[in-house]
């Protein structure tokens, strides 16, 4: 591992610097153009979807005479159509783009209409005739207990005997509990324009985190080869993991009508269809045994994660493993059992959501720090600061040494210190005595989230860099931006490589025609590897240019500096620009297309042994919140979040990330709940009954500081991934409502589920009175 | 705004736009405002991201004369009908920046890094650009408010509001201040206080500018879709897709925006009184309903949304009515040249039945104050604080002999088909004592025969029953005034 402790910041010009998001002007004017705002080509046609209306059975008739016959109608596109293969699945083959035969979920798409105006489309979509022969779908994860189907093969790893260290423990608990979903509400829904070129080829303009897997779909359901299909996004009106996989279904279906119609052809979908189309955060329920000692030192956990996929597999495989991979956050459990199932109901399929996995992971073992405290009496602080990964006991359940670990102990330190934890709990605890109807809670929960991909091959990327005559910089990259700040990044470690004003680099729209075999933008690790494969790029032409001076110069090449938009060595001195028109007359080539892969990683998931992670990403979050035991109305008083960026490559962005991947959290443990009736619906299908949370959720004291010791581990310019950490920050949210859930009574493990909603608080009150 | 009423009818829609007055005679009458930019003027500066006003990706603003003054509300561009911007001025995203010079607002966004994606940004800065002109300095609660309606999802609002902190001080000092006189003006020449009625008898959009052309116009056709803020009806449009060919808008007609007084004293709200412009008249007669309103919806819908309309609508989770039910809320209704009063809880006949003949509009609905010996509380519970709809709404007004109940007026919403009074409970509660709880239990087991709620997405049956007992026992428990705190929105951090 190349790390060093000793490793210390060279003095930068743009890098480490706050600026704004590269499109933050765009967006304020209203100017920043997003799929649907592109300027349509002549004839363009817009596509609506027919949805299934049962959630599982087989397809028996289909009458579309009415939606053919219908006002603006171009074409009725159904599975028939398709000249490939119908098949969108992004890992196994285990889901059409067009209904054939079965129904796998409620509103499901059976067919599409193709029509003159959007509206058009849409009314004529309602429109179909089709008859299912429905069976009772299977809905929640009980359901997918009783029938016992999976997407994919039950899977277990961990270390010891848990089973026997629970038994053997001086103290055990054991417990249950549900963990929400989270649907990703990206304010852009899902869109794509699909414009049919010469012969074979089609363009797509997709919202897509993921450009070339949106390619080879289009490409699979087209029939053609993946070089005749080009995949472009400039931005993203917000992703959060459901444009991953997710966006090449509507690629694919807008493909699939431009070639049909030979005409542009445009998927917009409604809201209401985004809801009910769309894969979500997986909902888990966590079945967990600890065993501890007097001080709340655990010797052994025993969990299984069951985990709702959906109706396919789509990304569930890399998710639940990323759930087990959390399952111990930044404890040493010595005995440990981490168990999974991947469970197959008639719902939409789940798929990617910012922490994959990892946040419902991480849950579980949180609640049994509080569960453990509340059974000995202890400050669920201490329990938790007793069971931290530390010398001797440095290995993850599956293996992995971290060796900063210090720095995840130091955090929690400092932000005991900074929240005034200690004296804020004494005074929680003398307002509880004396408050019959309102209770408050305090919580301070760490986080450790390791970084990449843990496919591992996904753990690449590739970049293109021109540097035009006039000493313009074209920057391209396989990573897409969706809110992030990524192409801001990225421009200015090409900046500072140069020496030039981020203001000299145009970041262009990613495109499979130009950068091509890239990994989706996901897993934190846009600038971890996009900014490396850039950096690899601006450092090759610079190397020809610096070459090219130092020979006109007679100086060694290795004196010439480039800084403040000039290269330089001794007395010699010549603007980029003009260094960048010299060389392009003396026929040096200033323009490099690079790759870079992440060393060191490497993961045996058979065996479960090997380093997943190149690094781990560190936090930690003190929340405060207060609760109404008659009605369990609850609103967050404080939160205090100090993350880990490492050596912030832009501190402005990061703390972007760091809040509102709180708050964010935070939605998905309070007031976001996803409501299925019996017949497989999706109930809370539109703003107005799934929500997220608004300005005034934001707690009135809410300070945020960024912990920016250089990451040990060789990252670029030593910074940490931060996209998606962040959102685990919430966990202390929860924490904090089961602590005033527990000053309701002086003993008692309540039922707290997730999302704690007025409800959900109310029945854990009720589950230690004893009056449910 | 009625200066003198002429009689022939206007042809043609008229609005301001980029300086320019706009007339139309020929829309669709179930057009938008949003889908009118995006597809018709290619202004796609403002986003749809939900179509049903509860996102606020799609927020413009539009300058309107109210008593001779301009005023700025941001609103929904989704869910507003196209003809519903007769008369005002519409301002959008992408008139804010003055060439390369971005507004105050905007520049200020960019400063604190108040966009990520920028999706939602448009209607963000609308919103701030409303709170800009809004004529008083914000406070961080006043921008929650007023950004209660815009979704972001990246990040986390701190910023946002930040960035409205540092420039709408309530004295806006942009080129729309510096213009307002002129702007003001065109508005003035706009509103000519003639009926509008585009297109023909089978498909118009009709905004009758007087009661008796309404009257005459609803008789004329009974099944005209009559629309107030269209909050709702707009997602019959967005969401149902219904073909709403035959339109009477309620929004120039002069006087049902008048606020007074019934003759015993009570407030009268017209129907066509926005739920922003009645908040403060309604907050006058108890906090409680001061807050209900702070809550209802968001800006943009408080400023299209009617009192009339949410009555009229007939929601079994319409805010106001338990609210005003328990004060003794009446509901006047015309039909033609004839009016009629009806105590307000009468209006709501069942699930979506109301007692409103066809051609029947809703005139005015009245509030009776406060007595002396009365208390009242207002209670809403909803998943998330502001702009929910309630899981379970309860008002209760009590009047005290000494220390115990002499009457009760209990209702509730979300508990059942209507908002419906607990006549079980209010007579259960006769002759309860403050100083006793022990008197209170009756009243609560008797919300179990009053109601017998449903589960539905927002909660269970079981959840609303027991919220709306403990909400009674909240009610009593303050009214006894036994000083424990009982609002959790009340409370701060420890120290």
């Amino acid at each position: 591992m190349p790390q060093s402790d000793a490793f210390e910041a060279a003095p930068t010009a743009v890098v480490h610097k706050a600026l704004p998001h590269d499109s933050a002007r765009l967006h304020v004017r209203g100017s920043a153009t997003y799929v649907d705002d592109i300027r349509e080509p002549e004839g363009t046609l817009h596509v609506a979807v027919g949805m299934a209306t049962a959630a599982a059975g087989v397809l028996t008739s289909l009458d579309l005479s009415a939606v053919k016959a219908a006002p603006g109608v171009v074409a009725v596109l159904t599975a028939a159509d398709v000249p490939g293969k119908n098949d969108i699945a992004p890992v196994f083959a285990d889901e059409p783009l067009l209904v054939e035969g079965e129904v796998m979920f409620h509103g499901q798409a059976v067919f599409a209409v193709v029509a003159r105006t959007r509206d058009a489309a849409r009314r004529a979509a309602r429109l179909g005739q089709m008859a299912i022969e429905a069976r009772q779908p299977s809905v929640a994860i009980a359901d997918a207990l009783v029938t016992g189907a999976r997407v994919q093969d039950d899977y277990a790893f961990g270390r010891g005997d848990a089973k026997a260290a629970i038994a053997a423990a001086p103290h055990r608990l054991e417990g249950a509990f549900a963990i929400g979903g989270q649907e990703h509400f990206y304010l852009e829904g899902q869109v794509s324009l699909a414009v049919p070129g010469e012969g074979d080829e089609m363009t797509v303009y997709a919202s897509s985190q993921d450009p070339t897997e949106t390619q080879h779909i289009v490409a699979r359901v087209l029939g053609v080869p993946d070089a005749f299909v080009t995949v472009e996004t400039r931005r993203m009106g917000g992703g959060f993991g459901g444009k991953e996989s997710q966006a090449c279904t509507w690629a694919a279906l807008a493909a699939l009508a431009a070639r049909v119609t030979g005409r542009p052809c445009k998927v917009r979908l409604d809201r209401d269809d985004d809801f009910a189309l769309t894969g979500k955060r997986h909902d888990f329920r966590a079945d967990w045994r600890v065993g501890y000692d007097d001080k709340g030192v655990i010797a052994g956990y025993d969990v299984m994660l069951n985990a709702r996929c959906g109706c396919s597999a789509d990304l569930s495989p890399g998710v639940v493993d990323r759930a087990m991979f959390h399952a111990g956050n930044g404890y040493w459990l010595p005995d440990v059992a981490i168990g999974t199932r991947r469970l197959k109901t008639d719902t939409v399929s789940n798929t990617a959501f910012r922490g994959f996995g990892g946040p419902q992971g991480m849950i579980a073992i949180e609640r049994v720090m509080d569960a453990v405290a509340r059974e000995r009496g202890l400050d669920p602080l201490d329990v938790r600061k007793a069971n931290l990964l530390r010398a001797g006991c440095d290995r993850t359940p599956y293996g992995q040494a971290v060796e900063d670990f210090d720095t995840q102990r130091a955090m929690i330190e400092e932000l005991e210190e900074t929240s005034a934890y200690r004296a804020r709990r004494a005074r929680i605890k003398a307002f509880n005595a004396t408050s019959p109807w309102l209770k408050r809670g305090l919580a301070l929960t760490p986080l450790m989230f390791g970084i990449s991909f843990t496919l591992i091959p996904l753990n690449q990327a590739g970049a293109l860099v021109h540097v035009y005559s006039d000493g313009s910089i074209h920057l391209n990259h396989g990573g897409t931006e969706m809110g992030q700040g990524l192409f801001t990044k990225v421009a200015q470690i090409v900046a500072e490589e140069f020496g030039v004003p981020i203001s000299f680099v145009r970041v262009t729209a990613t495109s499979t025609a130009k950068v091509p075999n890239a990994s989706p933008t996901a897993a934190s690790s846009g600038t971890d590897l996009n900014g490396m494969a850039a950096q690899i790029a601006a450092a090759e032409i610079k190397g020809r240019m610096a070459a090219f001076a130092a020979a006109q110069w007679g100086v060694p090449v290795e004196t010439v500096e480039f800084r403040d938009a000039h290269a330089a060595s001794g007395n010699h001195r010549m603007a980029f620009s003009a260094l960048a028109k010299a060389c392009r007359l003396a026929r040096v080539q200033l323009s490099c297309a690079s790759h870079y892969k992440t060393p060191e990683i490497h993961w045996d998931r058979a065996k479960a042994t090997g380093r997943p992670f190149f690094y781990f990403a560190y936090g930690a979050a003190c929340a405060e919140v207060a609760i109404d035991t008659l009605t369990g109305e609850m609103r967050v008083l404080r939160a205090d979040l100090l993350h880990d960026v490492g050596s912030s490559i832009n501190p402005a962005l990061d703390i972007g990330q760091v809040e509102g991947g709180f708050i964010q959290g935070m939605g998905w443990l309070t007031t976001e709940e996803l409501v299925y009736d019996a017949k497989g619906r999706l109930t809370t299908h539109a703003p107005a009954t799934y929500k997220i949370p608004v300005a005034s959720d934001v707690p009135p004291i809410f300070n945020t500081r960024l912990h920016t010791r250089a990451n040990p581990t060789a990252s670029v310019y030593r910074s940490k991934a931060v996209g998606e950490p962040p959102l685990m920050l919430a966990i202390s949210v929860y924490s904090a409502i089961l602590d005033a859930v527990h000053a309701t009574s002086p003993q008692g493990q309540p039922r707290l589920e997730a999302p704690c909603t007025p409800e959900s608080i109310l029945n854990a009150i009720r589950s230690l009175d004893g009056a449910a | 705004m009625v200066t003198e009423r002429r009689t022939e009818t206007r042809g043609r829609l008229q609005f301001r736009f980029r300086g320019r007055e706009v007339a139309l005679t020929r829309f669709s009458p179930r057009a938008t405002v949003l889908d009118w930019l995006r597809e018709d003027a290619l202004a796609k500066g403002t986003k749809e991201g939900c179509g049903e006003g509860d996102c606020g990706a799609c927020t413009v603003v539009l300058a309107r004369l109210r008593g001779g003054r301009l005023r700025y509300d941001a609103v929904n561009a989704c869910i507003l009908l196209l003809g519903q911007i007769d008369g005002a001025e519409l301002i959008t995203i992408e008139d804010l920046a003055d060439g390369d010079a971005l507004h105050p607002v905007q520049r200020a966004m960019v400063d604190q890094h108040g966009s990520q994606c920028g999706f939602c940004t448009p209607g963000v800065v609308m919103s701030l650009f409303a709170a800009y002109h809004s004529g008083v300095p914000a406070t961080p609660a006043s921008l929650n408010d007023q950004l209660a309606g815009n979704l972001c999802r990246c990040t986390g609002y701190r910023p946002i509001v930040a960035a409205g902190l540092s420039t709408c001080d309530g004295a806006p000092a942009d080129r729309y201040a510096r213009t307002g006189e002129e702007r003001a003006a065109a508005l003035e020449a706009l509103a000519d206080g003639r009926d509008l009625f585009v297109g023909d008898e089978a498909r118009f959009f009709a905004a009758p500018a007087s009661l008796e052309a309404l009257a005459a116009l609803t008789a004329r056709f009974p099944d005209a879709i009559l629309v107030a803020g269209a909050t709702d009806v707009g997602l019959w449009i967005t969401k149902q897709l219904r073909d709403l060919g035959r339109i009477l808008w309620l929004g120039r007609v002069a006087g049902l925006d008048a606020v007074g007084e019934a003759a015993d004293g009570a407030l009268a709200l017209g129907a066509g009184v926005t739920l922003l412009d009645a908040a403060p008249h309604l907050a006058a007669l108890h906090p409680d309903l001061g807050e209900l309103m702070r809550r209802f919806g968001s800006a943009q819908v408080r400023a299209s949304g009617t009192v009339g309309g949410n009555i009229a609508n007939g929601s079994p989770i319409g805010d106001l009515a338990p609210a005003l039910i328990a004060l003794e809320g009446r509901v006047v209704l015309r039909k033609g040249t004839e009016t009629r009063r009806l105590p307000l809880e009468e209006f709501f006949i069942g699930y979506g039945k109301q007692d409103r003949a066809p051609g029947e509009f809703v005139l005015a609905v009245e509030a009776p104050r406060l007595r002396e010996g009365q208390s009242y509380r207002a209670f809403k519970i909803s998943k998330r604080l502001d702009e929910d709809i309630s899981a379970v709404m309860l008002a209760a007004r009590l009047d005290l002999k000494g220390r115990r109940v002499a009457a009760a007026r209990i209702a509730c919403g979300g508990m059942a088909a209507t908002p419906k009074r607990a006549a079980n409970a209010e007579r259960a509660l006769i002759g309860a004592s403050l100083d006793a709880p022990e008197t209170w239990r009756a009243a609560l087991d008797a919300l179990a025969s009053d109601f017998a709620p449903l589960t539905d997405m927002r909660a269970t049956a079981a959840y609303r029953m027991t919220a709306a007992r403990n909400i009674l026992w909240k009610t009593l428990v303050e009214i006894a005034g036994a000083g424990a705190p009982t609002r959790v929105g009340a409370l701060h951090a420890a120290e």
